[in-house]
């Protein structure tokens, strides 16, 4: 049973009615433009893998070629495939070859040939959809064979080496002890790489690179120990940074079962171009939508820079964007991994209480979303001591107000990187307040006129009273963010990292694969039965 | 205990020794594992090692807490630390130095660099909200902050220090693996080192909890500020170091006006 607040469901409506407001301007704005990432991801929905000596990937290569003849405008399948059609190459991997080495010219073609070209990428796209939606069935048919985990929370633990084949055995043993979603950790960095790269890889700082290669090795290793423990083991990675929307098609085609996925995060902590990020955004939520991807998004980020308690509300207001946005991106609640966190400085006075308030106030706000409560962080201090009984009333918050994914938090945090002990010894302290205290959810009915529920409301109101101002900002949230609104960093929507792989649609655009999704993702929003799992 | 300049771990009676360690050891656990644990900790002094808690983690690690005495002293004479070598001022004091000194403000500029996205440190020391119930240098009325936030650049960093006039430049480097906190600091200060003659450099601060004070002159950086440190830590520090920078500017350029 989950514990509910009494809200005023007329603030409630009136806060995802601001939400929608605030939104819809950030949707016309991603349908008006593409990006180099989102052409790229549709090169490799036809099937393009691979990378020249250097490591750069072939759809980097040819998607260049192409932008450099005619740029992106018109998108890059029309160029593509027209030059396929008039035999300049044999498939794609040869044409980027080709294109490589200055051996194409790429023409937007008109006419019948403009037909002929949007069949033959119709074509290839629809198989790299297809090998998705498998993959989609795959994963359902696994878990009904190997079963979800027994309780909630799933138990969500980080691996973080470097080397992918480090990484599978952390991982495996991880799973063993007790996770239920595994996540690797991306090398700090790859979130400003323009490209993906390839392969195996064994050399990252602090975290792995997300690659295709790696994405199934490690899936490969989680089956099998999935099979082991008769409990399907979930797989994390990250679609954010300046590939957001390949990596979400590579997570797709491989079968990752959840992805961190921000509407904010790029622009607000790595200072990617808004527009570039709503664009990559849409499009990487719509893949996710049709893969049975369950997004994780990232507002434990503002509670790192901002003061856990004067920023509650900006939590609420982002989990309310983030909802809206993934909600017109087809995405169901039931793939709404909102994030939030346990980052109240613990010397202030009824600490705990604020935390239960601002959890139980996202649960009751979204009610069918798996949330995911994320631990400690800012006020561990490498007092491990003190750090695990935090993490111990952490997980007690995530037990009262039943939360639906939970980051395992780790006593040795802003100390070293987990070590084998600290994982152990995490999973215990999960393990006895989930045991001695799961049903106390029953029991917990803070009352209507208490602390918990009048902190509760007061979030609501201060969410409310941004979103306002956010839409009677000139120009709405793009503005907001550029004043600093969320995390407290500033962020104008004509800098950014990323601002030159933008390109406003022309009259004439083709996407093959958006042409796919934007039409699953109606599908989904009006509730005709979509391609979903349940 | 005046004058006791030899010590031992306190557990609950002068001189015990008494320590507590925990570690984990790639054995199964059972009889040979925690031998192997005693043989352990006698091997680092303490003796008798008293195994206090033994747990299989997985078929092949156990993880052992141990507590025991060790033997050897403490000699705080022999302690060799980096104390504070610069009077710490409150900000008015601070404000009016730099007003003495400099007759315009002081200009800070600051951020993570590299791929460090973690802005806690670089924000407690500058964002006027500050750290620990003290407020950051942006409170300095004499202090200017231009704070560039997460992920900047060397190249970023040397262009806007050099545009903004900095007197100092703050690196904050939280993530640590592979060393790469050092790595990115020693590749910033020489890009300053290249782009700045020496008398021009802003002063190179880095700070984060993974930096050992004593490493300044190793990375190339002027101050190395850790663990608890205060945004009044560093404003002190700057006036100081700013005034005696002056100081031997003075003294060394123009010799003959250096006894006005």
């Amino acid at each position: 049973m989950t514990p509910q607040l009494d809200l005023d469901e007329a603030m409630v409506r009136t806060a995802r009615r601001l939400a929608g407001r605030a939104g819809q301007p950030i949707v016309d704005i991603a349908q008006r433009h593409t990006t180099v990432s989102v052409e790229r991801a549709v090169l490799r929905l036809a099937g393009l893998r691979g990378g020249d000596a250097d490591g750069t990937p072939w759809v980097n290569r040819l998607l260049d070629a192409v932008r450099a003849d005619v740029g992106i405008e018109n998108g890059v399948a029309l160029p593509v495939w027209h030059a396929l059609a008039r035999g300049a190459a044999g498939d794609l991997e040869e044409l980027a070859h080709k294109a490589a080495i200055g051996e194409v010219r790429f023409e937007v073609p008109t006419g019948r040939e403009l037909v002929s070209a949007r069949s033959g990428a119709r074509r290839a796209v629809r198989t790299g959809l297809r090998r998705v939606d498998a993959r989609r069935r795959e994963r359902d048919r696994l878990v009904r064979r190997w079963g979800d985990p027994p309780t909630k929370p799933w138990i969500y633990l980080i691996v973080a080496t470097g080397d992918i084949y480090e990484d599978i055995p952390q991982a495996v043993a991880a799973a063993r002890e007790g996770a239920d979603v595994i996540a690797v950790i991306r090398s700090t960095g790859q979130s400003l790489l323009d490209y993906v790269p390839e392969g195996a890889t064994r050399e990252g700082f602090a975290g792995t690179y997300a690659t295709q290669e790696n994405f199934r090795l490690m899936r490969a290793a989680l089956d099998e120990a999935s099979a082991e423990l008769g409990r399907y083991v979930r797989l994390t990675n990250y679609a954010s940074g300046l590939c957001m929307p390949e990596i979400a098609a590579l997570a797709g085609l491989e079968r990752l079962d959840m992805m961190l996925n921000d509407s904010m995060y790029g622009i607000l902590f790595r200072d990617i171009n808004p527009i570039r990020t709503f664009v990559d955004q849409r499009f990487s939520r719509q893949v996710h939508a049709r893969a049975g991807i369950i997004i994780n998004t990232g507002e434990d980020n503002y509670l790192t820079t901002a003061d856990a308690v004067e920023a509650a509300h900006t939590v609420t207001v982002s989990q309310l964007l983030n909802e809206y946005f993934a909600k017109e991106a087809g995405l169901a609640d039931w793939q709404l991994g909102l994030g939030h966190a346990f980052e109240i400085n613990p010397d202030l006075p009824e600490s705990f209480r604020l935390e239960l308030a601002h959890a139980l106030l996202a649960r009751t706000l979204f009610p069918d979303a798996p949330l995911k409560w994320m631990p400690p962080t800012r006020h561990m201090t490498g007092d491990v001591f003190k750090g695990y009984l935090l993490d111990g009333f952490f997980n007690l918050v995530g037990a009262l107000t039943g939360q639906g994914i939970l980051l395992v938090g780790m006593m040795t945090e802003a100390v070293v990187t987990p070590w084998l002990s600290d994982r152990d010894l995490a999973l215990q302290n999960v393990r006895y307040v989930m045991q001695a205290a799961g049903g106390l959810t029953e029991d917990f009915r803070p009352p209507p006129d208490g602390f918990i529920a009048r902190r509760a409301r007061q979030v609501l109101g201060e969410s409310i009273e941004l979103l306002e101002r956010i839409v009677d900002h000139e120009h709405g949230l793009l503005e907001a963010i550029a004043d600093g609104t969320f995390g407290l960093m500033k962020r104008p929507a004509d800098r950014g990292r990323g601002l030159d792989g933008v390109a406003v649609k022309a009259a004439g655009y083709f996407n093959p694969a958006t042409e796919v999704l934007d039409r699953s993702a109606l599908t989904a929003r009006t509730g005709a039965p979509g391609p979903r799992a349940s | 205990m005046s004058g006791a300049r030899i010590v031992r771990p306190y557990g609950d009676t002068t001189g015990d020794g008494m320590v507590q360690l925990s570690f984990t050891l790639p054995v199964p656990h059972d009889k040979v594992a925690e031998g192997a644990a005693v043989q352990l900790a006698n091997k680092m002094g303490i003796d008798p090692a008293l195994v206090a808690h033994a747990k299989a983690m997985g078929p092949d690690f156990t993880f052992f807490v141990v507590y025991g005495p060790v033997h050897h002293l403490v000699d705080l004479d022999q302690v060799r630390v980096v104390e504070r070598d610069y009077p710490l001022l409150s900000p008015k004091e601070a404000n009016l130095a730099i007003r003495g000194l400099l007759a315009r403000r002081l200009v800070v500029v600051g951020g993570c660099i590299g791929t460090d996205a973690h802005t806690v440190g670089i924000d407690a020391i500058l964002n006027i909200k500050g750290f620990a119930g003290e407020k950051g240098l942006e409170y300095y009325r004499e202090i200017r902050v231009v704070n560039l936030g997460a992920q900047v650049s060397v190249p970023e960093l040397v262009a806007r220090a050099r545009d903004e006039r900095a007197d100092a430049v703050l690196v904050s480097q939280v993530v640590t693996q592979r060393d790469a906190h050092l790595l990115n600091t020693k590749e910033m200060s020489a890009a300053f080192r290249e782009a700045f003659p020496a008398d021009r450099r802003p002063l190179l601060i880095v700070g984060g909890p993974r930096f050992d004070e004593a490493q300044a002159a190793d990375l190339g950086v002027d101050r190395v500020f850790t663990r608890g440190a205060t945004p009044a830590d560093v404003a002190s520090y700057l006036v100081d170091a700013i005034g005696r920078r002056m100081g031997a500017q003075r003294a060394g350029s123009t010799p003959t006006e250096a006894s006005t």
